[in-house]
């Protein structure tokens, strides 16, 4: 069966372990790991599992687009050049999945709104934060029942999970998640936490996610629609899982999830960056298969996208 | 005056009450702005030179994990400031919950200190905050919470980390009331070794095993010079250290506070203690904080919990120190108790039987 070709841009955690994803998907093949140093470790996987790499950013690989027929590249640089990247690839043609909080196109949750952004050929969609993976769906489980005035996320973190980007900005996490539990979850308005545990052994990340609701609460359609919500979420993240809850208090529906990682690359407590590169490559694959059945075609787009 | 025979005769403190920010949760949040007023006025008249003013959580601290408040931040800070004499307000900020517009809008309401406070092993999480802070001009602290959960030498190295995003006075936090006077002692030393001498060291206490002062003063021996406390202890958990019998134990040692005991005295008894909701002191409870350290906020969350899930208050506790919850997981005090509650057969679990 033939697959759609993917670059990695973005050597790290992210990017390492996302090689392992795609390579289990029966319609995507990665192809291409971009650093911007030769010697990481990263880079050196990559030629191990059979990847084409270059240590020359973006500029490395964009000779490379046409003649390898890439068409999805995956961006878990930072948000300082994120920017850049996807317009020098959007100009080949390749649709970018953003994994950094730079967020310049729609904000996807797979659950949520994956379909809209495919059928719409997007060519560039944010997966916002590990947080707002790991939440939102919930929140959108909610007030797809009843009207949300406000969503309330805590993400807990293992301290060994964060990297050192994001703990030098953690402001940037907490208003991108804010805003996406508006735009994405559908709270008219949201709150972002987070919390860095260094508990030995490191423990999951858990999430609590707080809804107020504007009338009393149905509770057993929002039960049912969360738990429908949580088995959609595992079909792309096994290890999503309701450990207590919904918990009814007047108002407030409390949901106390966990997510286990897979344990491709990273560890298994780290399922912060696991349920990102699985999001991520959920929403690949939604675009290959549309790509693939002939529905969409991905056009060279050289405006570009205005920044937010 | 009496006998002044100790060794810090003649070593300045400067203290910090924390009356109207710790005692906001012992107050549920739940503290109007006239008793702000009124708090902050009686401190400014009894000499206290710096006053925090936020939500217990502070900057952002509204919300449904930390409680509502019945007025923003802003609101409290520009009732309180304009009627202070001689005292600056400060603020808290933990990264992750405060952010930097948060902060700015203190600032733009008078507020000219601030906590900057992570878990003691997660500074690396406050540099823009501290930088920010330093640029508005603000009397700039990086805050170490849960502090004896790092060994000495460690955590030197976290506040080094904080002194090099440009705080001006590192604070060994002891959140659970947990440390010992030989636990304080061995951080601030550690802390003095490695600072550069310019920049101050804190303590910041909780009277969860009754060592609040002995921990202040311990500190103060190894080189501290500022102290958090709060009048007749309004603060989480036991409280903070009570800064009424703090400034008399300072006259009695000779050490200068600059503070008038005798009004803080009476501010305890005639103000404090009335509109206290529960007695702030060492309790069953409170004590099983400070014995099996946990962060003394947790106290009336899981209160809470456990009238609502039959699961007695203090295993609630212990489970969540042996499952190393930190400051901010209050979330986790109820899904702890509802486990707990299914395990005990007193909770059914949801499932997706239907």
């Amino acid at each position: 069966m033939k697959k759609i070709k993917c670059a990695l841009i973005g050597s790290g955690n992210i990017g390492t372990d996302l090689i392992y994803k795609i390579k289990r998907s029966e319609v995507l093949e990665p192809v291409w790991m971009v650093g911007i140093d030769a010697q990481s470790e990263g880079l050196a996987r990559a030629r191990e599992m059979g990847l084409k790499t270059t240590a020359d950013g973006v500029d490395g690989l964009l000779p490379h687009v046409l003649s390898d027929d890439i068409q999805i590249a995956f961006d878990a640089t930072s948000a300082y050049v994120h920017a850049e990247n996807s317009h020098k690839l959007n100009a080949l043609g390749v649709m970018v999945i953003d994994l950094t909080p730079a967020a310049i196109g729609p904000l996807c949750v797979p659950p949520v709104n994956l379909r809209d952004h495919a059928e719409k050929v997007e060519m560039n969609v944010n997966m916002i934060s590990c947080a707002g993976q790991a939440t939102i769906p919930i929140v959108f489980a909610v007030s797809r029942i009843q009207n949300v005035a406000y969503g309330e996320i805590i993400a807990s973190l293992a301290s060994k999970s964060i990297g050192p980007g994001t703990r030098a900005n953690l402001d940037e996490f907490t208003y991108t998640t804010s805003s996406a539990i508006e735009i994405v979850g559908g709270a008219r308005k949201g709150k972002a936490l987070a919390i860095i545990n260094p508990a030995e052994p490191p423990m999951l990340m858990r999430n609590t996610i707080y809804c107020l609701t504007d009338e009393e609460p149905d509770q057993a359609r929002i039960t049912a629609s969360i738990l429908e919500m949580i088995a959609e979420v595992q079909k792309y993240v096994p290890g999503y899982r309701l450990v207590n809850g919904p918990l009814f208090d007047g108002m407030k529906v409390a949901v106390f999830m966990e997510v286990a990682g897979l344990g491709d690359y990273l560890p298994r407590y780290a399922g912060n960056l696991d349920i990102m590169t699985a999001a991520a490559a959920r929403t690949a694959e939604m675009f290959a298969e549309e790509i693939l059945s002939g529905r969409v075609q991905l056009k060279a787009q050289l405006k570009p996208l205005e920044l937010a | 005056m009496m006998d002044q025979l100790s060794d810090l005769t003649g070593r300045k403190v400067i203290v910090h009450d924390m009356c109207l920010r710790d005692g906001m949760h012992a107050k549920r949040e739940q503290m109007s702005i006239a008793q702000m007023v009124t708090i902050a006025t009686a401190l400014d008249d009894a000499g206290v030179p710096l006053i925090q003013v936020t939500h217990g959580a502070g900057m952002g601290g509204n919300s449904l994990q930390h409680g509502f408040a019945p007025h923003s931040n802003e609101e409290y800070l520009s009732a309180v400031v304009p009627k202070l004499k001689q005292a600056k307000v400060s603020v808290l900020l933990i990264p992750g919950l405060g952010t930097m517009r948060e902060l700015q809008s203190a600032y733009d309401c008078g507020a000219r200190s601030v906590h900057v406070a992570t878990h003691c092993t997660e500074a690396d999480t406050s540099p823009q905050h501290i930088a920010y802070a330093r640029k508005l001009g603000m009397d700039t602290t990086g805050f170490l919470m849960m502090a004896h959960l790092n060994n000495p030498e460690e955590l030197a190295k976290q506040g080094k980390l904080m002194e090099s995003y440009g705080a001006q006075t590192i604070y060994i936090t002891d959140s659970a009331g947990y440390m010992l006077p030989a636990d304080v002692k061995s951080r601030v030393a550690a802390l003095r070794e490695l600072l550069k001498t310019e920049t101050e060291i804190g303590f910041h206490g909780h009277h969860n095993m009754g060592m609040g002062i002995a921990n202040s003063i311990a500190a103060i021996e190894e080189g501290a010079s500022r102290i958090d406390a709060s009048v007749a202890g309004l603060g989480a958990g036991a409280g903070n250290t009570p800064l009424e019998v703090f400034v008399a134990v300072c006259a009695r040692m000779g050490i200068e506070t600059g503070c008038d005991l005798f009004k803080l005295m009476d501010m305890a008894e005639d103000i404090i203690v009335p509109l206290m909701d529960h007695m702030v002191r060492v309790d069953r409870a409170s004590l099983t904080l400070g014995y099996a350290g946990v962060y003394s906020t947790f106290l009336l969350h899981a209160k809470n919990a456990s009238l609502r899930f039959g699961v007695p208050t203090r295993d609630i506790l212990v489970e969540l120190g042996r499952r190393k919850m930190i400051g901010g997981q209050e979330d986790m005090i109820v899904d702890t108790a509802m486990t707990m509650a299914k395990e005990r057969g007193l909770l059914k679990a949801v499932t997706a039987s239907s």
